[in-house]
């Protein structure tokens, strides 16, 4: 180690940027792009599965859910990836003028999605069954009393457990570097082999990584600080990368 | 196109795939042991009281948990030959960097679980004379063990699945095994094909295992 040499981030690397340090930066667009495409996917399609798996008397809705949560649980995330990006568009003629962005967003996307069905399904059933039945006493259609008593304050409890997803969203883009998306792992991979200054490329990158995760914590506390219901304790969540 | 699955027969499995799933393997239980291991040490850390032993512990766990595994598989497989002065292979590295990488999620586990005793446990240990060690070996850390096992054992789970990630230094693993006999015999789908079914028979397995645990433990407590 020993020698700093930083000057290396203004070399020209001979691609579209004119310089590493440039490349970079365009390499933290990609990731802050996928990550929060694959999160809005996450967010939409794993709402949809954790209801499904709480609505009453449809059995088969909920072994739907279920089985959706065992599927993109238990495969890692890498596999899925390689699935999306070689095994998809090779099976589905359809699939092969999909650009590349898209696949890796419907893989870190689906992959997340059964972490949040998961949390959401908890939070669902976490509620006091009694809201439910308020729900249903006073008229309310089964759309109803999701949409207007149960969702609204399972979603709140969810939040803690919904930020340390959102920072794995933005861990979990990295294993992108395996298919050809420039986000900052690839970048930094590449740039660090073709400089030969690995170290003040992977800090580089490692440095944006943290400000990442920091930025999202701090949005997501700003949110649930709004959001609070007094009296009401979110539960906190553990595990996962 | 037509799925092919044929080539895959006993002899392209002992070749291929088995030596990368026996490393996966191999790799998931040393990190485990190994992560429980300074897991727990670095949870006592932090739970010590003492500034000088919480804030390096601290540092160490939120560090190591706000970078992608693979930046931190990147790092050790680039620092650590450094610090050792001779090269190592990337099997070794990947060992190394799980147990590291591990130690910081078992950390929060543990410090989760030691936690969750009743304050009165402690007390009660001090009054009948135990020193912090006897306290901590015989009456905490067994009921903080069995508390978290459930979540310990999900960890592993994924941490079998975080494995694959060696790919980014080009170790061996189950994966690696896939893909090279996929590339082989020139079919690579249905190479990661039947990867993705291994790998969730294993894990939906262990999951299952894990569930069937909880309920058991449950019952007891």
């Amino acid at each position: 180690m020993g020698n700093w040499d930083w000057q290396v981030y203004l070399q020209d690397p001979g691609g579209k940027d004119p310089t590493y340090l440039q490349w970079m930066l365009s390499a933290w667009g990609w990731t802050i792009s996928v990550a929060l495409s694959a999160l809005l996917v996450a967010l939409v399609v794993g709402s949809l599965i954790g209801i499904l798996r709480t609505l009453p008397n449809s059995p088969g809705w909920v072994r739907f859910g279920n089985a959706w949560v065992e599927l993109f649980r238990n495969i890692p995330l890498l596999v899925q990836i390689f699935l999306w990006y070689h095994v998809v568009p090779a099976i589905f003629t359809a699939a092969r003028d999909v650009p590349p962005f898209v696949l890796v967003v419907l893989a870190l996307g689906f992959f997340t999605s059964a972490r949040i069905a998961e949390q959401l399904r908890a939070g669902i059933q976490a509620l006091p069954r009694g809201q439910r039945y308020a729900g249903m006493a006073v008229g309310f259609t089964t759309w109803q009393y999701y949409r207007y008593v149960i969702l609204p304050m399972a979603y709140r409890m969810i939040l803690p457990p919904l930020t340390s997803e959102s920072m794995n969203i933005f861990k979990n883009s990295s294993v992108a570097f395996a298919v050809s998306i420039a986000e900052l792992t690839q970048f930094a991979m590449q740039a660090g082999e073709e400089t030969a200054r690995p170290i003040e490329m992977y800090l580089g990158v490692t440095v944006l990584y943290i400000i990442s995760a920091m930025v999202i914590n701090r949005i997501m506390a700003f949110i649930e600080k709004r959001a609070r219901v007094p009296g009401f304790v979110a539960a906190g969540g553990t595990g996962g990368h | 196109m037509n799925l092919d699955f044929g080539f895959y027969n006993w002899s392209v499995i002992t070749d291929f795939v088995l030596k990368g799933f026996y490393f996966s393997v191999f790799l998931t239980v040393v990190a485990t042991l190994g992560g429980i291991f300074f897991g727990t040490l670095l949870a006592l850390m932090r739970l010590s009281g003492k500034k000088w032993l919480d804030t390096p512990a601290a540092i160490y766990v939120n560090g190591m948990r706000s970078i992608p595994l693979v930046m931190v598989i990147l790092w050790f497989f680039l620092i650590v030959p450094f610090l050792i002065g001779r090269p190592i292979g990337a099997e070794m590295s990947a060992i190394i960097t799980f147990i590291a990488f591990e130690a910081a999620y078992f950390s929060e586990i543990m410090r989760a679980g030691i936690q969750s005793i009743p304050r009165g446990q402690v007390f009660a240990g001090m009054a009948v004379g135990m020193s912090y060690k006897q306290n901590m070996t015989l009456v905490i850390l067994p009921q903080a063990f069995r508390n978290m096992l459930p979540v310990l054992l999900t960890q592993t789970i994924i941490l079998f699945q975080d494995t694959s990630l060696v790919y980014a230094i080009g170790a061996y693993d189950m994966l690696k095994g896939f893909e090279t006999a996929g590339k082989n015999f020139g079919r690579p789908i249905e190479s990661y094909l039947l990867a993705a079914v291994v790998y969730f028979v294993l894990c939906y397995a262990l999951s299952w295992v894990v569930k069937r645990l909880h309920k058991k433990i449950a019952i007891i407590r």
